[in-house]
């Protein structure tokens, strides 16, 4: 390090114009980088090249999705946004539940370090989004996370998941929020490029509802939490170097370490400041740190800040200013504070432990200026640097390879009509890893934690009580196929959605809003932009259709191995209301000879299916067709039916079509069923692999009591949703029996499902 | 038989919560003087025959490859037991 | 009946276990790690959680906080303490159960609906149960591990020390599969399941009639209410 670093001044930008700077190092285009000349009329300082980099960075300013995300708030209309308290565009979205609460969600991706270094990479990618829930002034109440890997098989992919899992376990269990839910993946498109997309929900009532803005001239700003140190500067440090070439310092390390403990601390601190009245704004830090805290909260208030960059508490004395500028030290927040409640602010930060310091205060000057050393370092329109950054239209082109791959069908494929060869091409699906148990993962999370958890893995939809007297919950789901977006992104996109809404009304909640983290790959390479174009407008028409608002979320981009791009992921989260939990509707069948029920119709779908990646290795053709109305009307249905306690359990049809979700059903608690496949065929003009294995969306099986048989047919009639009973459950036979093609044991169901992610990462415990 | 020892040390300018968390508890006992602590790793590794020059050299590799993650953590020391 | 609960930073189950008391019957009362005040309540939880990170050994660090001086004196008077999961380890730690807990012999976190058998009901925490009775209780832990030398375990086994043990799967690699202990007068008790999460139907573990319907290990928190009743 060099110890004796002079920092870049205000002054010495202005006298030295012709100084090189390492723009190109820190991630600048030439034309940026004169842009920022031209903002400033002079030179940046390093300090400020330093902010206007990372702020300017895809990561901070969406430069290349934000022409294509304005769709979220454009596709609306005043129906969909009449519970919505905050959109897009705040640290998260709020949703109005009713009775005086208000949920916030969020999903976010931490795809990059989760790969270098994966148990912090996924532990820090937990704390990141749970800060963003406190800083809109909710109590997190819970967490999920979408995970996508490579090739089960593969020798590092052991070393990813095994980090990944623990790091998501180890900072998710030691916050005590409850893990309620999310999926995993297996695909080589991952290998070098896992996903890590970790959502979180808070609870909060209306009236602590907190903004990130900076409002209130001579308010003070207070930054609070763990100390910053050198944690995820990465290249930055390469401005502490006045010839950022030999002999310039010590690269610092591009990863952050995550400490649960000061998270916890400082959640509870947050909560107490907020009760309290202590705070007037609030921002959590997280990618760019303080030169995006103080950036953001300056642009959203009285437009000025006015910040002395020695009050930093460091937990490292050799940082240069511009490192602190840059630093990722996890667990920090910053508040603004009116001057006469600091006593009480300090109050609370000393009964928890919590370090702060008060670094400067809220100014109207409309420039956002740091001092250090008693000189000026940086002197900038905050929103030159965090909102009004570069905006890209990339160019776009249809993928050369697409028409071939959609030609390519898997009706190609001959279709067995024996028990014997179909029993196998079902337990494979049952036992490939992306249809596999996952207890091996899900195990290592605390669901209990709180005593608010109402469903959890495996059931479809995670749910939480909010409210404990009254049984006011919520429910969650995550849903993408990279598959089906790689056959179709529009298509795919909308299938992500309704997979989640269907997962939602499922559990007997009803969707109201969507948050979603689109992972792509390079926006540079003009196919993948096309993908991520449609994909956006494919979900921007489906969540107008379905009248559930995109409430916020995250773009992931230069997801790729190589030079080869991830399937298009665009991870969907639903989130919805219930009355009471008591309402939820298992995803399993508890009791003896009731009826099961197939709503909704059948159509050969088997593009992009489970069936055909798992039984052929195939990728072709398109994916299921999506019908809106169909999806309304049978979450109309379920929510109507799990309110008058009429269904006793509830499973959505989704990959591996209808025999996989009656395994969902027999596995989840152990009672068997008889089903047949006869009227399926006969009414929807099918043959068994399809009535089988079809990805067919809008559908699901749901039990219902004998007696209630007319009741739920005629619910059922008045809501226009195709019905069919096509099964009972069977508790003694112990056993899943598909009438005239194969009887399987349970005890053999259960061994092919739970079997797969031990034989590859270690025993589960319980067996 | 002879034994080596090899330490690992989280990387100095990361965060350390385990040193953090526990240099914290230890402000109550005493008067201050404990300023700092930090918290590695020891391991001591039995060998069976003699500890060659060569044979250090593959500790070294283990102990970058296996022992410590270097993206978070330092080996600060390998030597042979008195 | 007043019971206390502490709360460390890092407690992560505290509001569970003032649940737990409410819906047992008892009043509950929350108390903070720094004070040295018990505000006069008849017994005392220590919650599951990770006091102050657990990044020495889980509970050294709480087992030395302010408050833990007045614990461990009212229990050494006989004042019923409980202490789970992390409570569990806080109490080993301040010696006033045997033993230690270390890392699963697995290595992960596990978190399972656990059987377990309870051995001694003469206790201020097991009155409500009878001997032998087989219970499920949530276990959720990363270091849950028991272990003691030979003679511990003699003597523990030997002075029917042993609260409650492992059945059909023991989680952790425990000796014995031992999974809970009481002190010699009965009124310390710790285990490492979190028996304020199988109190409410609807919130608990699955069990055969239904869905999150166990409820087992509210016997444990009415169990010191007739036990302060007696005292």
């Amino acid at each position: 390090m060099t110890h004796d670093h002079v920092p870049d001044t205000v002054e010495n930008a202005a006298a030295t114009p012709e100084k090189d700077q390492p723009f190109h190092l820190l991630g600048l285009k030439p034309d940026e980088y004169q842009r920022i000349r031209d903002i400033l009329g002079r030179r940046p300082t390093s300090g400020e090249l330093a902010m206007y980099s990372v702020m300017w960075s895809e990561h901070c300013s969406y430069k290349s999705s934000k022409v294509h995300l304005r769709q979220f708030g454009k596709k609306v209309t005043p129906d969909m946004t009449k519970h919505l308290m905050v959109g897009m565009g705040e640290n998260a979205g709020v949703v109005d539940i009713g009775e005086g609460w208000a949920v916030t969600f969020k999903i976010e991706s931490h795809n990059h370090p989760s790969y270098i270094e994966p148990f912090q990479g996924a532990a820090t990618g937990v704390g990141g989004i749970v800060r963003d829930i406190i800083s809109m002034g909710a109590r997190p109440v819970a967490v999920m996370d979408a995970l996508r890997f490579g090739a089960i098989d593969h020798p590092d992919t052991n070393r990813v998941v095994g980090g990944v899992v623990s790091g998501i376990s180890f900072y998710g269990n030691c916050l005590g929020l409850p893990n309620i839910g999310g999926e995993t993946w297996f695909d080589p498109v991952y290998q070098a490029n896992p996903l890590v997309n970790a959502l979180a929900v808070g609870a909060l009532r209306h009236e602590n509802l907190h903004l990130a803005n900076a409002k209130g001239v001579g308010n003070l700003v207070v930054l609070f939490g763990a100390r910053t140190g050198g944690d995820g500067i990465g290249g930055a440090s390469i401005l502490a170097s006045d010839t950022f070439a030999e002999g310039g310092p010590t690269k610092r390390p591009a990863v952050q370490v995550g400490d649960p403990f000061a998270e916890k601390v400082l959640i509870e601190c947050c909560l107490e400041l907020f009760a309290g009245d202590c705070v007037e704004g609030i921002q959590d830090l997280g990618a760019a740190g303080i030169s995006c805290a103080t950036s953001e909260l300056a642009s959203n208030g009285d437009g000025g800040m006015h910040i002395t960059l020695d009050n930093v508490l460091l937990r490292d004395p050799t940082l240069t200013a511009e490192e602190i500028l840059m630093s990722e030290s996890q667990e920090r927040m910053m508040a603004i504070v009116r001057p006469e409640k600091l006593d009480a602010f300090l109050a609370v930060t000393t009964k928890w432990d919590v370090e702060a310091s008060v670094l400067g205060e809220v100014t109207d000057s409309g420039r956002l200026i740091i001092e250090w050393k008693g000189q000026t370092i940086v002197d900038v329109d905050p929103t030159t640097v965090a909102i009004d950054g570069p905006v890209y239209e990339r160019p776009m082109e249809y993928p050369a390879w697409l028409d071939a791959l959609q030609a390519d069908s898997p009706s190609k494929f001959a279709r067995e009509t024996e028990g014997e060869a179909l029993t196998k091409q079902f337990l494979a699906i049952l036992g490939s890893p992306n249809e596999a148990d996952t207890d091996w993962i899900t195990n290592q999370y605390d669901y209990y934690v709180m005593g608010n958890t109402a469903l959890h893995t495996p059931d479809g939809a995670g749910m939480i009580r909010i409210d404990e007297e009254s049984g006011l919950g919520v429910a969650l789901a995550t849903d993408a196929n990279g598959r089906y977006c790689q056959l179709d992104p529009y298509v795919g996109a909308q299938l992500a959605l309704v997979e989640s809404y269907r997962n939602v009304a499922t559990s007997g909640a009803t969707p109201l809003a969507v948050s979603d983290c689109l992972n792509f790959g390079s926006p540079e390479n003009p196919e993948v932009m096309w993908q991520f174009a449609r994909a956006v407008e494919g979900l921007a028409d489906g969540c107008l259709e379905l009248g559930i608002p995109v409430t916020g979320g995250n773009v992931s981009f230069y997801n790729q191995t190589g030079d080869q791009p991830i399937h298009p992921t665009p991870v969907v989260a639903v989130m919805g209301s219930i009355d009471n939990v008591a309402r939820r509707l298992p995803s399993g069948w508890q009791d003896e000879g009731e009826n099961i029920y197939l709503l909704g119709v059948t159509a050969d779908e088997l593009g992009g299916s489970a069936w055909a990646g798992v039984v052929h290795d195939h990728l072709g053709g398109v994916p299921p067709r999506v019908d809106f109305g169909a999806e309304k009307a049978l979450a109309g249905l379920l929510g109507a039916a799990a309110h008058e306690g009429m269904v006793t359990s509830a499973i959505d049809l989704g990959t591996g079509g209808f025999l996989r979700a009656v395994a969902d059903g027999v596995l989840r608690f152990g009672v068997g069923a008889r089903v047949w496949l006869d009227e399926i065929v006969s009414r929807d003009g099918v043959d068994t692999t399809a009535a089988l294995f079809s990805e067919t969306q809008a559908r699901a099986i749901v039990t219902v009591a004998r007696e209630d048989d007319v009741k739920f047919r005629g619910l059922c009639d008045g809501r226009g949703v195709p019905v069919l009973r096509v099964g009972v459950t069977d508790r003694e036979s112990r056993a899943l029996s598909v009438q005239g093609l194969f009887d399987i044991p349970l005890d053999t169901l259960r061994g092919t499902h739970r079997g797969t992610l031990p034989a590859h990462f270690g025993a589960v415990v319980g067996g | 038989m002879p034994t080596v020892i090899v330490e690992v040390m989280p990387k100095e300018v990361l965060l350390d919560p385990a040193g953090k968390a526990t240099a914290r508890a230890l402000q109550r006992f005493g008067d201050g003087e404990i300023t700092d602590v930090r918290i590695g790793k020891r391991f001591e590794l039995t060998i069976d025959g003699e500890v060659t020059p060569k044979l250090l050299e593959h500790i070294g590799e283990i102990a970058k490859d296996v022992l410590s993650n270097d993206v978070i953590e330092d080996v600060i020391s390998i030597r042979v037991a008195d | 009946m007043r019971v206390g609960v502490i709360t460390f930073p890092g407690s992560l189950d505290d509001r569970d276990a003032l649940r737990a008391i409410t819906l047992a019957g008892g009043e509950a009362v929350s108390l903070w790690h720094g004070e040295h005040d018990l505000q006069g309540v008849d017994a005392i939880v220590l919650p599951g959680g990770f006091s102050y990170g657990d990044y020495l050994r889980c509970g050294a660090i709480a087992a030395h906080s302010p408050i833990m001086s007045e614990v461990i004196d009212a229990a050494n008077k006989g004042m019923p303490v409980l202490g789970i999961c992390n409570g569990f380890q806080v109490l080993v730690e301040a010696h006033l159960l045997a033993g230690g807990l270390i890392r699963n012999d697995h290595g992960t976190f596990i978190r399972r609906d656990q059987k377990l058998r309870v051995e001694n009901v003469d206790t201020a925490w097991t009155n409500k149960y009878s001997v032998g009775q087989e219970i499920v209780i949530p276990l959720k832990n990363g270091e849950g591990g028991f272990i003691a030398d030979e003679e511990t375990l003699d003597r523990l086994e030997g002075d029917g020390l042993v609260a409650f043990r492992y059945v059909d799967v023991n989680p952790n690699g425990s000796l014995r599969d031992i999974a809970g202990l009481r002190n010699a007068r009965g009124n310390v008790v710790g285990l490492m399941p979190h028996p304020e999460h199988a109190v409410e139907p609807g919130f608990g573990p699955d069990m055969p009639e239904a869905m999150s319907s166990g409820t087992d290990g509210l016997a444990m928190f009415q169990s010191v209410l007739a036990a302060t009743v007696l005292s």
